[in-house]
């Protein structure tokens, strides 16, 4: 067994990334889905997992190299394995290593878009599994938010990313904002998709608008992943809320952003810049605002969607950041039914992102239990 | 998301904000082309083309206007005030010697001077800059004359992006905008979004990040500006640019800020230097952050000259990549 | 003129009269108070000039918009602009039509389309372009008249307009208010042609020239002129040779008119005193329906001064609102 850790592709965006600082030394033993060197993109950084248990052979790549996507950042390697092959191995990579030149629109991933009553709606399928799963992104969020995931869910399922009714490419409309007018699209997405039934991921508002879906058409819903989700409970950050929605600018939002994650360095002046050009498209500011004021009643919503949890009638898995500082965890330790509820250390509300290994280890582990 | 140039995204704005508000008109000369002529219909639309196939879709909310500057920008401005929100091209910036009245006296003070009571909501769009051999006459970067006056805002694109948000913004805005557009820089791409969206005034862009040195400029200097900053980098030097985009409002707070971070500030303008954008950035960072600045504020300008016709001198006048990053060398030697 | 066929109604005619009264009390008293030193700037009195603006701006309506002179008192009145707000704002106080920001020479009241008085002479010219081409666009029937002296009608910006009406068939009036002097300089020395009408046909444009002092001329040639624009039939030139009982602004010693010339214009070309003849020789109205507008004018012009007077001065904060600043 002789491996490459390569330069990963998070979002159909990037090309290449800033290699940062190793966590393991050469020669250490690595677990699968132990992070070992960080990388830091244009939008977002993260760690690079190691996709099997091994030793650290070589760390090719020097912190602060620039590297297109596909490089060789290291080698992973059985400790027995001879010096010799192992150089081998990184010579002949990097002989044959050729850059991907072809952007989205010309190869690999691209998003697709499909009429839905009067929406178009923007979405991303990966995986080719029998079995499907739709996953749902939060409040003035879009499908990017599962960069670090989609690709891993989908060695288990075809994975449907979307953006939602007034967010990223899709039609800049939420009418009142609640919860039905949301599922209501959904539904037909479905029916459209040809899709009969689906594991669902929501991440908070995202959440709260599959187990809404469970509510009105439980036929569609095979099990939940709630992230850190709208609807379990009273609290919600509406200072959040609105101050996203109000933000005009860098300085204003960025505060605000900062507070989605528990590692606030995360949130790079890219991420802010793209969220600000998602803002200042025509009609986003209505639609965030509206969504805002329905999400803002956080326990009329618990109210009513709840249920679907403490019923325990479809499978359900939570996982929450203990630092969440928009909807906080103790809504998930609240919860009647612990078994399938983990709460990770030193994570914020964007936990898919924050915490990328261990949400899809988790996520795959809980569907890979479903009969 | 589509590429497209800064001609191709000033076309969408106006094809967008026309679809969507019957009260846009566009005026100028030959903005059509050819109208009254004998040969094609749509023969130019417009000196750079910028609006080319609009005419087939808008009809008479497009019109050529007789060379008389004082006269049409004067009736754009008039029509503003009567719930119009027209567009009318000044060819070159260097005309406006010919109808400044109207912008400065007129356009300019409306609101004020009529107690809040009144809007303007006009939009002038023009060309300025050297680079192509126009000469004196048709190559000055006047942007300071506008920025001056109290009472208008001035936009000054680098990008495709930043053109169609912004061009979009000035037809929105109530007061009249001078949208000035570099004369070398219409077929620089980027990434443009297909939906409309605007860009706030008042909120300059950092193109770069860096910790070493702010270079605060705008326009077709953004580019010189991270070129230099790319020849700078292969030596360790990291620059943070600036891109000022609109000049009235200035967003001096985030100049401020990276100079805060980085110590060092060089401003860079296509204008001669006095009284000039980069002579004012220059003083309100003196004022306002001189306890940040660790040494002076270099300036890379034109000379203050007019503008000559030989491209080999022409090629001197205008500041280049090389004479920033020796600006930049010069000020973290100091 | 017989009573059977006049041209104006009962009604018609003490509105007009009383707009010409108003003007010129408004202008007589500006000139005392002015004297008293209260009054900031400069101002330029319309009196003498009244029976032009009236003539005209009889025939327009809310749709109609009119672009004035930094002599623009009078049409201000005329338009329609509140007299109590207007020696607000000659005080330079917050009440006034433009919250005490504008002053004399830049009163405008959009609302009853007045787009200004103004500084700068002939820049209203291109701005009633403008409105005219906006009700073209909008259909509103509306057409839109441009004021200059006949200083002004030698700039460029004035000159540019008469040619761009034509060329885009504009609903656009281009009055010029032939006074004989700019500022101290002869309309003769000054202007090349010996008439108006010629400038006009030089610009494919038809022109008519009136006596100004005649209220009932006035309204009849420009009546033609904007039922014409009013139906598409384009722009047209109007000049009133008129007359200027005072000098070009408050304070100007007018040296240079020939000895006994404003007494002999008081004594003998008085528009108010030529429509009262014409009237009463028409048998129209009675000398008491005159005296009548006269009182509630006198009464109008105290409580104007008095209410200004007492107005309050706008606060120190205003002078950095209804302009976007930074710095």
């Amino acid at each position: 067994m002789t491996k490459a850790i390569t330069m990963p592709k998070w979002g159909l965006s990037m090309k290449e990334g800033l290699v940062g600082d190793w966590l393991v030394a050469e020669g250490a033993e690595v677990g699968a889905g132990t992070e070992v060197v960080l990388v830091e993109t244009e939008k977002i950084a993260g760690g690079v997992e190691a996709a099997e248990a091994g030793t650290l052979r070589r760390a090719v790549a020097a912190t602060g190299d620039t590297l297109p996507v596909g490089a060789l950042l290291g080698v992973l390697a059985g400790a027995d394995t001879p010096d010799a092959e192992v150089d081998a191995f990184v010579s002949e990579f990097q002989a044959n290593f050729v850059p991907e030149e072809t952007d989205a629109e010309e190869g690999g991933d691209q998003t697709e878009t499909i009429q839905v009553g009067e929406f178009s709606v923007n979405y991303l399928r990966q995986g080719s599994g029998a079995k499907t799963a739709v996953l749902l992104h939060g409040f003035g969020g879009d499908l990017n938010n599962w960069l670090f995931n989609q690709a891993a869910l989908a060695e288990h399922r075809t994975v449907i990313a979307l953006d939602l009714p007034g967010h990223g490419l899709t039609t800049k409309k939420v009418a009142n904002g609640n919860l039905l007018c949301m599922v209501h699209v959904l539904q037909n997405l479905m029916d459209r998709l040809g899709v009969a039934g689906a594991d669902w991921v929501g991440h908070s508002m995202g959440g709260a608008i599959a187990l809404q879906l469970a509510l009105t058409r439980p036929d569609l819903v095979r099990s939940l992943t709630l992230l850190a989700s709208a609807g379990l409970g009273p609290e919600i950050n509406t200072d959040y809320l609105q101050g996203f929605a109000a933000s005009r600018n860098r300085r204003e939002l960025r505060p605000h952003v900062r507070q989605l994650f528990a590692d606030p360095s995360l949130v790079t002046r890219q991420l802010v810049a793209d969220l600000l050009k998602y803002k200042r498209l025509d009609g986003v500011q209505e639609c965030l605002e509206a969504l805002a004021y329905q999400l803002s009643d956080a326990a009329g919503q618990a109210d009513a969607v709840r249920p679907v949890v403490d019923s325990g009638a479809i499978p359900t898995l939570v996982i929450w950041g203990a630092d969440d500082r928009i909807i906080p965890a103790a809504q998930a330790r609240a919860l009647p039914k612990q078994d399938n509820v983990h709460i990770l250390d030193n994570t914020g509300h964007m936990v898919q992102m924050e915490r990328a290994p261990d949400v899809n280890r988790l996520i795959t582990t809980f569907w890979n239990s479903q009969p | 998301m589509a590429q497209q140039t800064i001609r191709q995204a000033i076309n969408q704005a106006f094809h967008q904000e026309m679809e969507r508000d019957s009260t846009v008109i566009l005026m100028g000369e030959d903005i059509i082309g050819g109208t009254g002529s004998p040969g094609e219909e749509e023969a130019w639309g417009g000196a750079m083309g910028i609006y080319k196939g609009l005419y087939r879709v808008y009809g008479d909310r497009l019109l050529d206007t007789p060379l008389s500057e004082a006269a049409f920008v004067g009736a754009a401005i008039g029509a503003a005030t009567c719930g119009m929100r027209p567009v009318a091209e000044l060819m070159f910036i260097d005309f406006l010697g010919v109808c400044f009245d109207q912008i400065f006296n007129q356009a300019a003070k409306f609101r004020y001077m009529f107690g809040g009571k009144a809007q303007t909501p006009v939009v002038i769009r023009t060309m300025y800059g050297a680079g192509l051999s126009a000469a004196a006459q048709h190559s000055q970067t006047l942007t300071s004359m506008f920025t001056h006056v109290p009472g208008i805002k001035v936009v000054c694109p680098s990008n495709p992006y930043d053109a169609k948000g912004l061009m979009i913004e000035a037809i929105r805005d109530n007061d009249p905008v001078i949208y000035c557009e570099h004369k070398k820089i219409y077929d620089t791409t980027g990434d443009v979004p297909e939906e409309m969206y605007s860009i706030p005034f008042g909120e300059a862009d950092i193109r770069r990040d860096g910790d070493d040195v702010t270079i605060a400029t705008y326009g077709m200097m953004v580019h010189r500006a991270l070129e230099a900053a790319d020849q700078l980098a292969a030596d360790g030097i990291e620059c943070e640019v600036v891109d000022l985009r609109t000049l009235s409002p200035l967003d001096t707070d985030t100049i401020l800020e990276s100079v805060e971070n980085t110590g060092h500030l060089v401003v860079v303008d296509e204008a001669p230097p006095r009284c000039s954008v980069a002579a004012d950035v220059a003083a309100q960072v003196a004022r306002d952050g001189f306890r940040d600045l660790k040494a002076p504020v270099g300036m890379v300008t034109a000379p203050h000259t007019p503008v000559p016709f030989s491209p080999e001198l022409e090629k001197h006048f205008v500041p280049s990549a090389d004479k920033i990053a020796a600006c930049v060398r010069d000020t973290l030697d100091d | 003129m017989s009573n059977d066929n006049f041209p104006l109604s009962r009604d018609e005619l003490l509105r007009a009269y009383r707009t010409m009264k108003t003007i010129r009390e408004f202008e007589e008293r500006v000139h005392v108070e002015f004297a008293t030193g209260d009054l900031p700037g400069f101002v330029h009195l319309y009196a003498g000039e009244e029976a032009a603006a009236t003539g005209i701006m009889m025939h327009l309506g809310p749709n109609d918009h009119i672009a004035s002179t930094h002599r623009g008192h009078g049409h201000c009145i005329a338009k329609g602009v509140d007299v109590k707000g207007m020696f607000a704002e000659l005080y330079g106080r917050a009440t006034g039509t433009c919250r005490g920001k504008g002053g004399s020479m830049h009163i405008a009241d959009l609302d009853m389309g007045m787009m200004g008085a103004n500084g700068i002479l002939g820049a209203g010219a291109p701005l009633v372009c403008g409105a005219a081409l906006a009700s073209k666009y909008k259909k509103d029937g509306g057409v839109a008249v441009s004021f200059v002296g006949d200083g002004a009608s030698n700039a460029g910006n004035f000159l540019e307009s008469l040619n761009l009406a034509a060329v885009w068939d504009l609903p656009a009036i281009f009055v010029v208010e032939n006074n004989a002097y700019a500022q101290s300089t002869s309309r003769d020395y000054a202007v090349a042609v010996d008439s108006y009408v010629d400038r006009a046909a030089g610009f494919g444009l038809p022109g008519v020239t009136v006596d100004g002092t005649d209220f009932f001329a006035v309204h009849e040639a420009a009546g033609e002129m904007i039922a014409r624009a009013r139906k598409g039939g384009g722009p047209s030139l109007l000049e009133c040779s008129m007359i200027r009982f005072y000098g070009h602004f408050e304070g100007d010693a007018q040296t240079y008119r020939a000895a006994g010339e404003v007494e002999e214009l008081r004594a003998n070309r008085d528009c108010l005193t030529r429509f009262a003849q014409q009237v009463a020789q028409a048998g129209v109205l009675e000398q008491a329906d005159l005296d009548s507008v006269d009182r509630e004018v006198a009464a109008l012009i105290d409580e104007g001064v008095a209410e200004a007077q007492q107005a309050p001065h706008p606060s120190e904060d205003q002078v950095l609102t209804d302009v976007y600043v930074s710095y």
